[in-house]
């Protein structure tokens, strides 16, 4: 399939990254060469410059031989416009445009079919949507879902008094009394596939696979305190402060957003009439002390630097809030930001990017490629999804005797409506769906690469 | 520095050279000639256990690899498939010293095609065909070959600087998006090109296995003749076949990608075709209006056969590949100079040809122009265009630097070669056709001599220009640069 990566900014660089490791010619255009000369020497991928949005350098890069192009500027003007030329040239093109800005938002969701775009993606708005699901269930680090939204894969981490610590999984089980299977464990930086007996110890983060209600059991029996937030500070009025503050005011909940700018506080008082718009900098403490700090039930560091949403996660930590979440939008997520206590880390680019490389696969649509795949621990650990057909190897069979590649965990079996955690017994047919979690180092792109 | 990789890389180069040791060990055996034989399957064994070696220490591969390493890993891969290639001439005892034999093979290799044998005919065909072959190995390179058969992984985006080290050009860039696919379609476009030209020959009633070297030869636009007056004692069909396909090898191969996905609009556009088309054209003009006096002192018959005879001259040197069909040497020097003057431009940039290349000349002019503008008007604001499009700075400045680095090394090589005590045409043109992949210079070394006459140092000055010539001379400077071997 040949892709076309139009603007190499934050998502742009993660996408060529992510799709470049699979069979997918891809072409990226820029309007700076040493951003391009960084990507060739990186990358296997071809580079075009120019502006992407004029017709000549769209043809330079093929576009009529493309299957799909990736608008990904800073301009949302220019990645409709980039989507529109490109569809005119070759009507069978797919097109995805990243449009941010909320004013535009509406319309072009309404005018997609006029706009010749296939998806739409907005980071931001992402991201508010992915603080929200974290924030109705405290208690996770991160929720995947599958399966349209009946299986989770969530992230949980192991705290020095929590009750998990230096207990057996198998002990694990006996004390959560739901089905949910421990799919991955990530351990200073390294991915493991555990056994029953595998001892958790603090620090680790484990990745639990169960559908919503266990979930709830889990919580529950393992007393992990989970009361649903009331009272909400964001620190930062950008726009993912924006979206969530409209999403979080729609439910009824009171938002308070700390911003340092007058002018952006006037606007967003504006279109927040129901949430507390303060004006201040929400990196000093007592000021921090003065909103009131202590007593909220959630703390989102939502600023533009990295650095400041790191350490004022920090301080929320330091005042016990129940649940803390931090958006980085430029650091990586890695062992030392792991090591510190930052809550749950919210990164717009990986979702969005997570969006993408998901449609990409959908329209990589051969028999037994992945309907959806979720990277758990970055690089080292993917759910994914598959739908059991009828060239899929060892149907009906008892998982026990399947020889699988190393590190490979069948999660979940969806059985029409019957979701089922598989154990040694169980057994997939035809027109199921699989999670399958990969923590090795083969790919995996279609079903039947897990079986040895 | 990545050395772990660097190994790895390596020890696959050479276990290609000596997969492709296997065809003339086969001829050798068929010859039944035991020495060459015992070359070969020697050599074959020894780099099995070295590659086998490296590949042990180097198991486990991690980390990047930038292009300060595709630069010195290009260069080694090099020197080391040299050290290891020319093992059969000298263990067989065909070529005794082993630094002829490394002279022999490095002009191989970098498709130059300077020998220091007197009587090539004396050799083996096992070894004819090995050295032959090492031509047209070392026309695309070996190390491109590797990136053709090279596994999809997620490092696929790093070895950009290896095709960028190995192929020649001021700016190389990919026909498509994944670099394996690049590599195969040049691979493929030169092995339907060469067998081409072996099937041309063969019509021409040239035996099959000199059809078959001398085709390797023309197609690396290296110059090794199986005969030792080159192609001369061929018929003018078969020279005039040489010809063509010369001059076909001269071209920028991403010209061909152009023709066979239908943009032969593009190809003749191109300002670096047309440049070498013209001087192609312009040279032959020349010197048939410059030798139709003499020819017939020179033995030529007719203006037909003085027009061959130019034609032929001027595509072996402009091609740099460096057969011949007459002695050139006895010619007016007006029409040496010219040959001269061709040795230094070279073929097309992306062409298995060497020399300075074409488009470096044509950037080279319209820096200077633009230069030599600015002094008039100090504060014009000019930038230098090539095919329509603006050319990046960062190129032209380059190609600057490698327009010093070439001066640079030509002087020194001349000075250190004079030291032999040949004649200044014959220092001059030696470090000309060395360092410019061509093969036969003036004089001493002209196209019925040979370079067995050097000294040891100046042997070795050679081997590192003819080195240097092929690879753009960066990864092989970078390789005496401290800095490189430094920890960052």
């Amino acid at each position: 399939m040949k892709i076309i990566i139009a603007g190499v900014g934050k998502v742009g660089a993660l996408l060529v990254k992510q799709l470049s490791a699979a069979e997918y010619d891809i072409t990226i255009i820029d309007l700076k060469q040493n951003i391009l000369e960084d990507m060739v020497g990186r990358y296997d991928v071809m580079a075009v410059q120019g502006n992407c949005a004029s017709m000549n350098v769209l043809l330079q890069a093929e576009v009529e031989k493309a299957d799909l192009l990736i608008a990904m500027t800073e301009m949302d003007e220019v990645n409709l416009l980039s989507c529109m030329t490109a569809h005119g040239v070759n009507p069978r093109l797919n097109t995805i445009a990243k449009i941010r800005n909320p004013e535009y938002s509406d319309q072009v969701y309404k005018m997609r079919d006029t706009f010749a775009l296939s998806l739409v993606v907005n980071p931001d708005r992402q991201a508010a949507r992915e603080v929200e699901r974290l924030l109705k269930f405290p208690g996770f680090l991160k929720r995947d879902t599958f399966a349209k939204g009946r299986v989770e894969v969530v992230e949980l981490r192991v705290d020095e008094d929590s009750k998990l610590n230096n207990l057996a999984l198998n002990d694990m089980y006996k004390i959560i009394k739901g089905k949910v299977l421990v799919s991955a464990v990530a351990r200073k930086g390294e991915a493991i596939t555990p056994d029953g007996n595998f001892v958790l110890k603090s620090g680790d983060h484990i990745f639990v696979t169960a559908t919503m209600r266990e979930l709830t059991i889990m919580l529950r029996n393992l007393g992990i305190i989970a009361h649903k937030a009331k009272r909400i500070i964001i620190c930062g009025g950008g726009r993912m402060s924006f979206y969530l503050a409209q999403q979080l005011e729609r439910s009824g909940i009171t938002v308070q957003i700390i911003e340092q700018n007058y002018d952006r506080c006037v606007e967003l008082a504006n279109l927040l009439p129901g949430s507390c718009i303060v004006h201040g900098d929400a990196s000093s403490t007592t000021f921090l002390e003065s909103e009131g700090i202590e007593d909220c039930d959630a703390l989102i560091t939502a600023t533009g630097l990295d650095e400041m949403n790191m350490v004022i996660a920090l301080y929320g930590n330091n005042y016990k809030i129940p649940q803390v979440i931090t958006k980085m939008s430029h650091i990586e997520q890695s062992e030392i930001t792991d090591t510190l206590h930052l809550g749950s880390i919210i990164t717009p680019k990986e979702l969005c990017c997570n969006s993408i490389v998901r449609y990409v696969r959908a329209m990589d649509n051969q028999t037994g490629t992945a309907e959806s795949v979720h990277s758990i621990i970055e690089n080292k650990v993917e759910a994914i999804e598959f739908r059991v057909d009828e060239k899929t190897l060892h149907c009906g069979e008892s998982l026990r005797y399947i020889k699988f590649k190393p590190n490979i965990l069948v999660s979940c079996i969806i059985h029409g409506m019957d979701t089922k955690i598989p154990d040694g017994n169980s057994s997939f047919q035809v027109g199921d769906t699989v999670i399958i979690v990969s923590s090795g180092e083969n790919v995996i792109y279609q079903l039947n690469d897990i079986f040895a | 520095m990545n050395y772990k990789m660097m190994g790895r890389f390596i020890a696959q180069v050479i276990l290609i050279e000596a997969a492709f040791m296997i065809p003339a060990l086969l001829i050798s055996l068929v010859d039944e000639d035991k020495a060459a034989v015992n070359g070969f399957l020697t050599s074959i064994a020894l780099i099995l256990i070295i590659s086998g070696i490296l590949l042990f220490i180097c198991r486990k591969e991690r980390g990047g690899f930038y292009a300060r390493e595709g630069f010195v890993c290009v260069g080694l891969s090099w020197i080391v498939m040299s050290i290891l290639g020319c093992l059969p001439f000298y263990i067989s005892r065909e070529i005794p010293h082993y630094l002829d034999a490394l002279f022999e093979i490095v002009s191989g290799f970098t498709t130059t095609g300077s020998t220091i044998l007197a009587d090539v005919e004396a050799l083996s065909r096992g070894i004819l065909y090995w050295r032959s072959f090492s031509h047209w190995l070392g026309g695309m390179g070996v190390l491109v070959f590797l990136l053709a058969l090279a596994p999809l992984s997620k490092k696929n985006g790093f070895m950009m600087h290896i095709l960028r080290a190995e192929s020649p050009g001021p700016d190389v860039g990919k026909l498509v998006p994944k670099i394996k696919q690049t590599a195969r379609i040049l691979y493929i476009l030169y092995i339907v090109l060469t067998i081409l030209n072996i099937i041309f020959l063969l019509i021409g009633r040239m035996p099959v296995f000199d059809a078959v070297c001398t085709a390797f030869g023309t197609a690396g636009t290296g110059g090794f003749g199986i005969k030792n007056d080159s192609i001369a004692s061929y018929s003018p069909y078969i020279q005039n076949v040489c010809t063509i396909f010369m001059l076909l090898f001269g071209v920028n191969f991403s010209c061909y990608y152009l023709l066979i996905i239908s943009q032969a609009k593009n190809v003749f556009k191109d300002e670096e075709f047309r440049a070498y088309i013209g001087i192609v054209l312009g040279s032959i003009v020349l010197i048939t209006w410059n030798l139709k006096d003499v020819a017939a002192s020179l033995g030529y018959s007719g203006i037909r056969e003085t027009i061959r005879h130019a034609a032929f001259q001027v595509a072996t040197i402009v091609t740099t590949t460096g057969f011949a069909t007459t002695d050139f040497d006895l010619w007016p020097s007006f029409s040496k100079s010219i040959l001269v003057c061709l040795m230094i431009i070279g073929a097309s940039a992306g062409s298995t040809g060497g020399g300075f290349k074409c488009g470096r000349m044509i950037l080279v002019f319209k820096s200077l122009r633009r230069n030599i503008r600015k002094i008039l008007h100090p504060q014009k604001i000019q930038v230098v265009k090539n095919n329509g499009r603006m050319v990046d700075e960062k190129i032209i400045e380059n190609t600057n630097a490698y327009l010093a680095a070439y001066v640079i090394i030509i002087m020194i090589s001349f000075i250190i070669i004079s030291l032999d005590g040949f004649s200044t045409t014959t220092n001059i043109t030696a470090v000309l056709a060395c360092f410019n992949n061509i093969g036969p210079g003036l004089e001493a070394v002209g196209p019925t001599c040979n370079f067995g006459g050097f000294s040891i140092l100046s042997k070795l000055v050679l081997i590192m220009d003819m080195l240097a010539g092929r690879l753009e001379i960066f990864p092989i400077l970078i390789l005496f640069s401290r800095s490189t071997w430094m920890r960052r």
